[in-house]
């Protein structure tokens, strides 16, 4: 019998009831949650007279709707000048009341962007099984934990019954071997295995990240691979346990400690794939070979090494891909032919659930030192992903840099990602982002996404253009 | 939810690869608490010329007139037609709820991304798979006959088209139960509530780290 892969471990130590229809009960171990997806679930609760199964195995916190901007954040809830956003946020301040569930408010000093708040308060773990109503959730795969993006009537589903009813996915392993280049990052990593595979790629797979270059990236590395999963079609991306999980894990708040720990660390051991466990599907790459990328299109396949030149629709092999290509490139204002060197951000936006952690912020920071942002970009904007990580930037004395640099320093929260609160892009603006997504109107109505590593976007912001921060 | 039976109706194109649910239903709309009212935004960048509030009557915004929703053959239309990738992006089930808002019922295209295709079954929208080449000859077939209808019966697993021809399309077998007969799938779950609570005991004994730490 062959070996299991590290998805096929997480899956049978969480496995309830095997059904004949092929379909499965998972147990749940943990929930976080957020106020955009859980308000009609909470209500579902209601409506049925249903609890929450196990109070202890959820975690709240506001991130997708709160303002970035200081003054504002400094009232709390009540001072959130968009009315609709301010009701969402309440709501969620009061469902956690009304059903005893462990929320981190929105001025608490731990909140941030849920995805960045879970591992760094320990509150997801190696070998759990993480859910949230957020395609995101895939980050926390990095630490060796089943974590995937669920819909609101699955959060109410975990939230009632500690379960879900899920099928088994195909295993792919994503192996990347050899060295990365010095300005070369896990985003440049993660945006070359989506040009690789496409954004549908990943569909209906369990992606494992293994090789080199994982085994030799940080944990804030791996959770930007394991974030940018779910851009590859794949709900789930993981990565195996090692001391680099361990060390980042001991002493988080929620972490087990003393003889726990201990028989914790026991337990993760054997949290990788075994050496003959058989994939579905493998797909290699080289690290040498990747340059930084820059995404030039409306879906995150649609991206390019920095040296690159934006393809010609009428070039390309079928129907679909030409119109897709055409709608591209007209929607982003650009033409085939063109440098993306030659492509001007009008804003740059660093942060997001992929690139608003502290290593994150001190490469952008590197890049920036003693340097300006170009007279024609309109805003520079950096968000850290949680107050804690704005804490240690600044005790590293990193918000000066952005601010003498002539960049935004803000309260942390989902902001220019997904622009549901003030911070977004005008029509027709191009965006050096570090976010995930570069769909139509995803920054705001008519912007126009370039996905970038923080490195690439703060080099960008400099020089007005993108370049190669290799050069740098 | 509704349950699915058997469907009868009007087909309507969303003639383009990965679409993905920021398209479906942008985000301003997904600040509302409600389950319901998100038929109106539904594709609403693609569907307005202007930029959609939250609350807003939708009615006197101005309409996209190439917009395939907005022309007349397509009014009423409870099946849309559909691309590869269909549902791509966020987890925002906010998207099959706009579409069953909507009045659609059924989606037929050649692939769907994971998380969308199962937030569809929890609202009453069978999304339904069919080969890329003949998912092209009905977008051909219904862009050459107005008012195409298609009927879905998902007990037998089969579209039909005008023409009286049959496909059968996959779907599994616990999920099909579900939509079926409109099951509340909580209900069934809770039914294991002693095989989950054996369970618990028993991970709480392997994994006591990963119980009462947050409270």
């Amino acid at each position: 019998m062959s070996g299991k892969t590290l998805y096929d471990k997480l899956w049978h130590s969480h496995l309830v009831e095997q059904r004949d229809d092929g379909s499965a009960l998972i147990y749940i171990d943990r929930q976080l949650i957020h106020e955009v997806t859980s308000p009609q679930a909470f209500e579902g609760l209601r409506i049925a007279g249903r609890q929450p199964w196990r109070r202890d195995a959820n975690l709240a916190v506001p991130d997708h709707n709160v303002p970035t901007e200081a003054r504002e954040r400094s009232g709390g809830v009540a001072a959130i000048v968009d009315p609709v956003s301010r009701l969402q946020v309440q709501t969620l301040d009061d469902n956690c009341q009304d059903f005893d569930i462990v929320e981190i408010e929105i001025n608490d000093v731990r909140q941030g962007i849920v995805h960045v708040v879970g591992p760094e308060q320990g509150a997801t773990l190696p070998g759990m099984t993480v859910v949230c109503g957020d395609s995101h959730t895939s980050t926390h795969g990095a630490l060796g934990a089943l974590a995937h993006g669920i819909g609101t009537s699955e959060v109410e589903h975990a939230l009632a019954t500690q379960c879900l009813v899920q099928m088994k996915m195909k295993n792919l392993l994503v192996r990347i071997d050899g060295e990365l280049a010095r300005g070369v990052s896990a985003k440049d990593v993660a945006l070359a295995v989506i040009g690789k595979i496409g954004t549908a790629g990943g569909t209906g797979y369990a992606i494992e990240f293994g090789g080199e270059v994982i085994r030799n990236m940080s944990m804030e590395g791996r959770m930007t691979m394991c974030n940018m999963s779910i851009e590859a079609g794949a709900r789930m991306g993981m990565v195996a346990v090692d001391d680099t999980t361990l060390e980042y894990v001991r002493g988080r708040p929620f972490a087990p400690s003393g003889e726990l720990w201990d028989q914790a660390v026991a337990a993760w051991s054997d949290l990788h794939s075994d050496a003959d466990a058989v994939f579905d599907r493998i797909v290699e790459l080289r690290g040498e070979d990747i340059k930084p990328q820059v995404s030039w299109g409306t879906s995150p396949e649609m991206v390019l090494p920095v040296d690159g030149i934006l393809p010609d629709p009428e070039a390309m092999e079928n129907e679909s891909q030409r119109t897709a290509a055409r709608r591209a490139l007209e929607y982003m204002g650009l033409r085939a032919g063109m440098a993306i060197t030659d492509i001007k951000p009008d804003r740059v936006f660093i942060g997001s659930c992929t690139n608003s952690r502290i290593e994150d912020l001190r490469a952008a920071a590197e890049v920036v030192r003693g340097k300006h942002v170009a007279p024609s970009i309109k805003q520079a904007l950096v968000v850290p992903g949680s107050g804690k990580v704005k804490q240690q930037a600044e005790a590293e004395g990193l918000d000066k840099v952005f601010l003498e640099a002539g960049m935004e320093w803000r309260e942390p929260g989902c902001s220019m990602c997904l622009a549901m609160n003030a911070d977004k892009l005008g029509a027709g603006e191009h965006c050096a982002s570090t976010s995930n997504r570069n769909f139509e109107g995803r920054q705001g109505f008519g912007g126009r996404t370039h996905l970038v590593s923080p490195a690439m976007a703060a080099a960008a912001a400099v020089a007005g253009h993108f370049v190669d921060v290799r050069d740098w | 939810m509704k349950s699915f039976t058997v469907l009868t109706g009007l087909a309507a194109p969303m003639d383009r690869a990965n679409v993905d649910t920021d398209l479906i239903i942008p985000k301003q709309f997904l600040k509302s608490i409600k389950r319901s009212g998100f038929g109106p935004n539904l594709f609403d960048e693609l569907r307005y010329m202007d930029e959609g509030q939250p609350g807003q009557d939708c009615s006197t915004r101005p309409l996209n007139p190439d917009f395939p929703l907005n022309q007349a053959r397509y009014q009423g239309a409870s099946i849309l037609l559909a691309r590869e990738n269909f549902g791509c992006g966020s987890s925002r089930e906010h998207a099959p709820w706009a579409l069953e808002d909507y009045g659609f019922r059924c989606v037929i295209a050649p692939s769907y991304a994971d998380i969308f295709y199962n937030n569809c079954f929890k609202n009453g929208v069978l999304p339904i798979v069919l080969d890329a080449a003949l998912v092209d000859s009905l977008f051909s077939q219904m862009y050459d006959q107005e008012g195409y209808q298609l009927t879905v019966d998902l007990a037998k697993q089969t579209v039909i088209t005008p023409a009286g021809e049959e496909y059968r399309f996959e779907v599994d077998a616990f999920r099909k139960h579900c939509l079926l007969n409109g099951l509340d799938d909580i209900g069934l779950t809770l039914e294991s509530a002693d095989a989950i609570r054996r369970y618990e005991e028993g991970w709480r004994e392997q994994s006591p780290w990963l119980f009462d730490v947050i409270k």
